[in-house]
C-alpha cells in the first residue's frame, strides 16, 4: 500500500530510483531519503533495538535518529549504524535491517523483553561479576552477539578521503530562517563567508513547514537568497557539510559528504572531505531539536515526532499514517493537524496535557475529539494500533489509530557552543538549555539561541551577523527580512511520564527506561554524569540528542531537584558520527606519513635492496643476491666483503648540520660533554651529548673544517630533536653567542667507504692531486676534495665498522651518479654495497652504542664513555651528569656478552640473572640490548646493560627470554670483540 | 588552537611544538647542586595565564614565548624567545 501523496513535495517524480531493503525491492523517487521512501512504500518497521530487540521504526526526519539505524551498501563498502532519515535514495541502494535474528520480523532474541529484569542498569556491573575467567569466554562474546548493532566490513575501504582547510570571515553552522539571514548579511558586506549546512539542500525548517514569507512560500524564498548567495563572490555554499567540532580560537572541523549520495564515488573524487575551517567570526544557526514524550511503549513503530511527520508529508509527499492522534504539550505542534489534514489523514484526536489550551485548541481540533489529558500506553505488536489516554478526570480513553505524533517542545542544538567545556544554562522561565560563557568568536541565532519562530529567527540572523561584522571591522550592508506570518508558541512543559504498564523509554537507541533510571537513582547513581555510565543513557551513536532532556527531566523528579540543579553532561566532538576513513584522508598504507628517500634509493632498488623503515627513511636493510632467501646469508657477506675488500653505505640519513660564526667553537663546546678546543681544522671528533638532567641525548662526529666552520652529525632517529635543541640552547639560552647554523641533511648525500680497499677505490673517482696516504689524510682527517670530473665534495675519515674506512659527501643531487661511481670503480675489486643490517652487525663486533644503548635513560658513565666529560668547562648537563648516581656501581653499565654454548642464539631483550638464583624479578641484574650474528668471530655476540658489568667480565650468567622461552648461558666480556686496539682503522 | 607567530603571522598550533615553562633560567656554571636541580625538574603548573615556550618546528624555526590561559587557552602575548628577559 503506497502512501506516496499525489502531488506536492520537494521530489522529483520523473525519476524513479530502484532500491532493497533486507533484500525486498522498492522504488522511490529523487529527493527522498532511505526513510521517505520506505515510509511510503508502507515499510514500518525498519529495525530491533540494541538490548531488548524490540520492534522500531521511523522517529525522527533528521540527523538524531536513534531508530531508524541500517546497514548501508554490501561487500568492502558496507557501513553499519546510518540513519535511514539522512540518507539520501540513489538508484541501487541496498539497506539491511540490523540487529535481528533470523529476520525483522520474527526475531528470536526479543525473549531478551522477557528477561528485561535481568539486563536493567548495571546490570553489566552486576551480572557479569564472576567468575572473572567467564568474561573472556562467556560474557564477552555473548553480549556482543546480542548487542551488536550491524556489522562492518572488514574488506580495505575502496573509496579515497580528502582533507581541505578553508579560512573565512564569518562561518554560518545552519541554513534555516537565521543562517541564510546571517550569511546575506555578510555577503552582501562583501565578507569571505562559508555557509555549511548538513542537509542537501538549504533552507533548515523551510524545507518542513508550511512557512508563508513575504508574498510567497518559504521554499521560494530560499531559493532567491541562495542563488544570490551562490553569485556572490567570496561566498563558499557547502550543503552536505556537517559542522561536527568546535576548537580552540575559531577553528572547526567538517564532514562534507561528497559523494555519499551516489553508489559509489565517480573516478577521482572522494567519499568525503573533512574540512578544517578557521573563522573570525562564526554563528551557530542549527535550531533546535524536537523532545519525545515518555509514556508506556512509546517505542513502537509509528509513534512519530509531530515535526517529522510534517517533513514527511511537506517536504517527501509521504503520509505516515491514515489515523493520527497528536499528543502534544505546545501549540507549535498544531501546525502538523493542518499538514495531516491537508495530507488527507483522520485526525483522531488531539490529546494535550494542558487545561489552559483547551480553548485554542478547539479550534485547531475542529471536529475531532480534542482530550485534555496524556498518553499513558501506546498498543499495538510490531507497529501502532492505539493510545490508551487518561484524561484529567482520570477517565482512560482508548482510541484507535496507527500514527502517533508527538512533541515535547524543542532543545536548542547549541552542542558546538559547548565543545570547548562551557556547560549550558539551564533557562526555567523558557524550558530549555542556553549557550553560556560563549568566546566572544562564537555567536549564535535562531532556535539554537532559543528563538523559535521563524520571524525572530530572521531577525536575530541580521542582528547577530551584523555585530559579528562590526567587531570584524566590516561595515555592514542593510538586508531588510521578509514578513513571516504569526506563529503558536505557547509551550508548558511535560516533564513527568504517567504510570502504569508497559516500558516507557528515555534513550531509544540503547534502550534506557524510566526504571533504569528510578534505579539508578536508588542505588546511588542519580547524579548526571554518574546515572548516564550507569544506565548507558546518550551514549549511544546518537550521543542522546532526543533523549538528554527527558533524561534529566526524569532524574530531577526522582531526586527532588529542578532541570537546572541536575545540569547537563558535557557536550564533545563529533555532533555526529565521523567515519575514521574521513579523519584519516589520504594518510593511509604507505602514504601513512611522507616517506624519506636516501639520494641511493634508486639504485639501491636496482640492485635488489630490502628496504626498512627508519623513522621516516627508507633505509637499504640488505641486498640479497640469487638464492639467498633468508636475511642472514646477505648480511654475513656484506660484512666478509667490507673486512676484507670494501663496501658501501648510504649514510645520508644521519642529521647533519654546518656551523659558523666567531663564537661556533664555544657553541659547540657548550652543547657536547667533551673538549674540543684542541681539534684542528681538517679534523673530526667523536661527541657526545647531553640533557641537562645529565642523561646521554645523541653522540655523532663534529669536524671542524674551517677556523669558523663546523659540520657535525646526529645520529638519524635524533636528527630533528638534536636541532631543535640547539635553536632553544642559541635563542633561549645564549643568545650573545654569535653563531648561525641550519641542518643540511637534505642537501648532502655521504656514503660510507668501508674496507681495507677503501683507499684505493677512493683513489679511482678522486682528483689526481688529492692524497689519501695515512700522513696526509689520517685517522679522523676531514676535508674538502675534488672528484676526477671536479665535483666538489667532502671526505672524512671516520669508521663504524672499525675498517680503514671513509665518508664522502657530496650534495645530493649528485649522489645517485657518484654511488654509481663508486660502484663501477670497484668492480674489480669486489666491492658490494651493504645495508644498515651489516652496518649494525659490524657496530656491535666494535661494541659502538647506538639506539638501543641510547634510550635516553643511561648516562655517559653507563655506557663506558664517563672519561669524555670534560670537567674544565660548562655544558649542557655538566652539573648533574656529576651526581653520584649517574655512576651507581649498583645499576648498570655497558657489558659485551657471548655465548658459553657458541652454537647458541642470543636474544635482544632477555634478562642476565644468576647462574643458580630462580627466575624472579628481585634476581634481575640487566638485560641484553643488541644482538648480531657475528661472521668474523662465527658465533652470536651482544652487548647489555649488567649492574656493576664493568668488574664482571668473565663471569658467567644465564640470560633468560620468557617472552621467547629462551634461555641461554652467557659469559660477560669487555664490550669489544674485533681489534681492540683499532689497528685496523687507522692503517 | 592558533598562535599568531610574529615572523609568519596566525598558524595552527600543529606547526607548533610545546616546551613548558619559560620562567625557568639556567643557573651560572658554578651555582649550587640545588639550583640546577631547581632548573631542571621544578614547574609551576598554574590554572591560569601561564608564560610558556613553543618552537615554530614547521615554519621559522623561532623559539616564543607564548602567555596562554591554562583555563580557556586564550593567548594574551606571543613574542620571540630571544632577548626575552
Ligand atoms: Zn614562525
Amino acid at each position: 500500500m503506497s502512501a506516496r501523496l499525489p502531488s506536492g513535495g520537494l521530489i522529483d517524480r520523473t525519476r524513479t530510483l530502484r532500491f532493497s531493503f533486507d533484500g525486498r525491492r522498492h522504488e522511490g523517487f529523487a529527493g527522498d531519503t532511505l526513510a521517505a521512501a520506505l515510509l511510503a512504500d508502507g515499510v514500518r518497521l525498519v529495525g530491533r533495538s540494541f538490548k531488548y530487540h524490540r520492534p522500531r521504526g521511523v522517529l525522527t526526519a533528521g540527523p538524531e535518529e536513534p531508530n531508524a539505524l541500517v546497514e548501508l551498501r554490501s561487500g568492502a563498502r558496507r557501513e553499519p549504524n546510518t540513519r535511514a532519515t539522512v540518507v539520501e535514495l540513489y538508484d541501487g541502494l541496498e539497506a539491511q535491517s540490523q540487529n535481528r535474528w533470523p529476520s525483522l520480523r520474527f526475531d528470536l532474541l526479543a525473549l531478551n523483553g522477557l528477561f528485561s529484569p535481568l539486563l536493567g542498569a548495571g546490570f553489566y556491573y552486576k551480572t557479569f561479576m564472576w567468575p572473572s575467567a567467564f568474561w573472556e569466554k562467556v560474557y564477552e562474546p555473548l553480549i556482543r552477539r546480542a548487542a551488536g548493532l550491524g556489522s562492518l566490513s572488514t574488506a580495505p575501504d575502496p573509496d579515497h578521503y580528502e582533507k581541505a582547510t578553508a579560512f573565512c570571515d564569518l562561518l554560518v553552522v545552519g541554513s534555516g530562517p537565521a543562517g541564510l539571514m546571517a550569511a546575506l548579511v555578510a555577503a552582501r558586506s562583501g565578507a569571505r563567508v562559508i555557509l555549511a549546512e548538513q542537509d542537501c539542500l538549504f533552507g533548515g525548517r523551510c524545507l518542513s513547514e508550511r512557512i508563508v514569507l513575504g508574498d510567497g512560500s518559504a521554499h521560494r524564498w530560499v531559493q532567491s537568497v541562495v542563488a544570490e548567495l551562490a553569485a556572490t563572490p567570496g561566498v563558499r555554499l557547502l550543503p552536505r557539510t556537517t559542522v561536527v567540532g568546535t576548537y580552540d580560537h575559531g577553528a572547526y572541523t567538517a564532514v562534507e559528504r561528497v559523494n555519499d549520495h551516489v553508489a559509489a564515488p565517480p573516478p577521482f573524487e572522494p567519499r568525503q572531505r573533512l574540512w578544517r575551517i578557521v573563522a573570525k567570526r562564526a554563528v551557530l544557526a542549527a535550531g533546535a531539536l524536537e523532545r519525545p514524550l515518555v509514556f508506556g511503549d512509546n517505542d513502537l513503530p509509528g509513534v512519530m515526532l509531530a515535526s517529522a511527520v510534517s517533513t514527511y508529508i511537506n517536504r517527501y509527499a509521504v503520509r505516515p499514517g491514515e489515523r493520527a492522534v497528536l499528543y502534544a504539550d505546545n501549540d507549535h505542534a498544531w501546525a502538523t493537524v493542518a499538514d495531516l489534514r491537508a495530507a488527507g489523514a483522520e485526525i483522531v484526536a488531539i490529546v494535550d496535557p494542558r487545561p489552559d489550551a483547551r480553548a485554542r485548541a478547539a479550534v485547531v481540533a475542529r471536529d475531532a475529539p480534542l482530550l485534555t489529558g496524556v498518553v499513558r500506553r501506546a498498543l499495538g505488536g510490531r507497529s501502532l494500533q492505539g493510545v490508551e489516554v487518561v484524561g484529567a478526570d482520570g477517565h482512560v480513553h482508548r482510541l484507535d489509530c496507527d500514527l502517533l505524533a508527538m512533541s515535547g517542545g524543542w532543545a536548542p542544538t547549541l552542542h558546538l557552543t559547548s565543545h570547548l567545556g562551557a556547560k549550558p544554562r539551564w533557562d526555567a522561565e523558557r524550558s530549555m538549555f542556553l549557550p553560556e560563557q560563549l568566546p566572544p568568536w562564537l555567536l549564535v541565532a535562531g532556535a539554537a539561541g532559543g528563538e523559535l519562530t521563524t520571524a525572530a529567527a530572521l531577525s536575530t540572523g541580521i542582528r547577530i551577523a551584523e555585530g559579528s561584522l562590526q567587531s570584524l571591522g566590516i561595515a555592514p550592508r542593510g538586508v531588510t527580512p521578509p514578513v513571516a506570518g504569526e506563529e503558536a508558541d505557547a509551550w508548558t512543559p511535560l516533564w513527568r511520564a504517567p504510570s502504569g504498564r508497559g516500558k516507557r523509554f528515555i534513550d531509544f537507541q540503547n534502550d534506557v527506561t524510566t526504571a533504569d533510571l528510578e534505579l539508578a537513582h536508588r542505588e546511588g547513581f542519580g547524579a548526571s554524569e554518574h546515572a548516564k555510565r550507569y544506565t548507558t543513557l546518550g551514549m549511544a551513536t546518537d550521543q542522546g540528542k532526543t533523549s538528554a532532556l527527558n533524561g534529566l527531566a526524569t532524574l530531577a523528579a526522582f531526586t527532588g531537584k529542578s532541570i537546572g540543579e541536575v545540569g547537563t553532561t558535557t557536550y564533545r566532538p563529533p555532533y555526529t558520527p565521523v567515519a575514521i576513513g574521513a579523519l584519516a584522508g589520504h594518510h593511509r598504507g604507505p602514504d601513512f606519513r611522507p616517506t624519506r628517500l636516501t639520494p641511493s634509493h634508486e639504485w639501491a632498488r636496482e640492485q635488489g635492496a630490502v628496504f626498512i623503515e627508519s623513522g621516516a627513511w627508507l633505509r637499504a636493510q640488505y641486498f640479497p643476491r640469487a638464492g639467498e632467501t633468508d636475511w642472514l646469508p646477505p648480511v654475513i657477506r656484506e660484512v666478509q666483503a667490507v673486512r676484507s675488500t670494501v663496501g658501501l653505505c648510504d649514510v645520508s640519513t644521519l642529521g647533519k648540520i654546518e656551523l659558523k660564526g666567531p663564537d661556533a667553537l664555544r657553541f659547540i663546546e657548550r652543547l657536547y660533554a667533551n673538549g674540543w678546543q684542541t681539534l684542528a681544522v681538517g679534523r673530526a671528533r667523536y661527541g657526545v651529548m647531553l640533557r641537562e638532567d645529565g642523561r646521554v641525548m645523541d653522540d655523532g662526529t663534529v669536524a671542524r673544517l674551517g677556523e669558523q666552520h663546523w659540520f657535525m652529525t646526529t645520529t638519524t632517529a635524533n636528527a630533528v630533536a638534536v636541532y631543535q635543541h640547539m635553536q632553544h640552547c642559541h635563542q633561549v639560552l645564549w643568545p650573545e653567542l654569535d653563531v648561525q647554523f641550519t641542518s643540511v641533511t637534505e642537501q648532502w648525500a655521504q656514503f660510507a667507504v668501508a674496507g681495507p680497499r677503501s683507499r684505493e677505490l677512493l683513489r679511482r673517482i678522486l682528483a689526481s692531486g688529492e692524497d689519501l696516504s695515512n700522513d696526509a689524510f689520517p685517522y679522523m682527517a676531514a676535508q674538502a676534495v675534488t672528484l676526477t670530473d671536479g665535483l666538489r665534495g667532502r671526505l672524512f675519515r671516520l669508521s663504524f665498522s672499525g675498517e680503514l674506512a671513509y665518508e664522502i659527501a657530496v650534495p645530493a643531487r649528485h649522489g645517485d651518479a657518484v654511488i654509481r661511481r663508486l660502484a663501477a670503480a670497484g668492480e674489480d675489486l669486489g666491492v658490494v654495497p651493504y645495508g644498515i643490517e651489516a652496518l649494525g652487525v659490524m657496530r656491535i663486533e666494535k661494541g659502538h652504542v647506538a639506539g638501543n644503548e641510547l634510550t635516553g635513560r643511561t648516562s655517559a658513565q653507563q655506557l663506558g664513555l664517563g672519561r669524555m666529560l670534560s670537567t674544565q668547562k660548562d655544558y649542557i648537563g655538566a652539573r648533574l651528569a656529576r651526581l653520584p648516581a649517574l655512576d651507581d656501581p649498583a645499576d648498570t653499565q655497558l657489558v659485551g656478552v657471548r655465548p658459553v654454548d657458541v652454537k647458541t642464539r642470543l636474544m635482544s631483550g632477555a634478562h642476565f640473572l644468576p647462574l643458580a638464583a630462580p627466575t624472579t624479578f628481585e634476581h634481575e641484574q640487566g638485560y641484553v640490548t643488541s644482538v648480531a650474528y657475528s661472521p668474523s668471530l662465527g658465533h652470536w655476540i651482544a652487548l647489555g646493560l649488567l649492574k656493576n658489568g664493568r668488574h664482571r667480565h668473565g663471569e658467567r650468567l644465564r640470560a633468560v627470554d620468557l617472552l621467547r622461552s629462551q634461555e641461554t648461558e652467557v659469559e660477560i666480556c669487555e664490550p669489544v670483540f674485533i681489534d681492540p686496539q683499532g689497528a685496523r682503522l687507522r692503517g | 588552537m592558533r598562535i599568531h607567530c610574529p615572523h609568519c603571522g596566525p598558524r595552527g598550533h600543529d606547526e607548533f611544538v610545546h616546551h613548558g615553562d619559560a620562567a625557568p633560567r639556567r643557573p651560572q656554571a658554578d651555582a649550587p647542586d640545588a639550583a640546577f636541580h631547581d632548573y631542571v625538574y621544578l614547574r609551576d603548573n598554574p590554572a591560569g595565564p601561564y608564560r610558556e615556550l613553543w618552537f615554530h618546528a614547521a615554519g621559522c624555526h623561532s623559539w616564543l614565548v607564548v602567555e596562554r590561559d591554562t583555563r580557556t587557552h586564550e593567548i594574551r602575548s606571543v613574542t620571540f624567545a630571544r632577548g626575552d628577559a
